[in-house]
């Protein structure tokens, strides 16, 4: 009597697994990596404020981008809301013509710092999956959460409870 | 040719088949638009709904000529019963 054998199976999952691979080699700044040093990436158009041991927002926007603009009446009450405890938001536009990033803040007046990635350096860096796309950091720098799009009051509640945990953390250090 | 030998030959054939189909779309060699350019194809002269005069031209046209309306997001198949 024959065993009996799985052969085919494990074939598939080799050529799954072989045909996927590239797919995850191409990867961004996923949560637990460290974001790239935002006082290295050649940002212009602002003072970038001190990040260093501070929870900090970084939304990736543009000024062609519908949900981007949506997102920034939000941003500014959470800025409004978490400042004075400590979170720094920046707004990292990707616009290559500066006239129109200009219109897009002079438009919706941001109170957090709003710089400018003119070159797509930082933005090809972090790689990131949508526009607009935020990036949650812990005081340490690394990725705490990722919101890729922006879905209006659910994403604002989220990121709500998301600050709130990190600045637990940073108040009850284990 | 051993049973043995026909099933590896199976598997490379097999894995052959999967990477050729599946890295097909994520050569990296690839040209794509990232998220963050897609600054031009955001822009408003692409989009060819721009106009309104423009579309009520054409569609004003498109129903004279074909004796059928619809067909472009409205209700109706442009099969002439309207």
């Amino acid at each position: 009597m024959s065993r009996p054998t799985n052969q085919p199976i494990q074939c598939l999952a080799l050529a799954a697994l072989l045909g996927l691979f590239p797919a995850a080699a191409f990867a961004g700044v996923k949560v637990g990596d460290a974001f790239p040093a935002l006082d290295a990436a050649g940002l212009s158009g602002g003072e970038l404020p001190a990040t260093s041991g501070k929870i900090v927002l970084v939304d990736f926007c543009a000024s062609w981008c519908a949900p981007c603009k949506a997102s920034f009446p939000a941003y500014a009450k959470l800025y409004a809301d978490y400042a004075p405890k400590g979170l720094i938001i920046v707004a990292v536009s990707v616009d290559q013509d500066q006239a129109a990033y200009q219109a897009f803040v002079k438009k919706l007046k941001p109170p957090f710092v709003t710089l400018r990635d003119a070159k797509q350096q930082l933005v090809n860096e972090v790689n990131v999956p949508t526009m607009p796309t935020c990036y949650l950091l812990g005081t340490d720098g690394r990725v705490r959460f990722v919101h890729e799009g922006y879905h209006g009051e659910e994403s604002e509640q989220e990121i709500r409870k998301e600050i709130d945990t990190l600045l637990t953390e940073k108040t009850n250090p284990s | 040719m051993t049973s043995s030998a026909i099933r590896l030959f199976w598997a490379l054939l097999l894995a052959a088949l999967g990477f050729s189909s599946l890295s097909g779309c994520t050569n990296p060699n690839l040209v794509r638009v990232k998220p963050w350019q897609r600054g031009t194809l955001a822009d408003v002269t692409m989009n060819p709904d721009r106009d309104p005069l423009a579309i009520a031209d054409a569609e004003h046209v498109y129903f004279s000529r074909e004796s059928a309306t619809g067909g472009r997001g409205v209700g109706g198949s442009g099969c002439g019963c309207n």
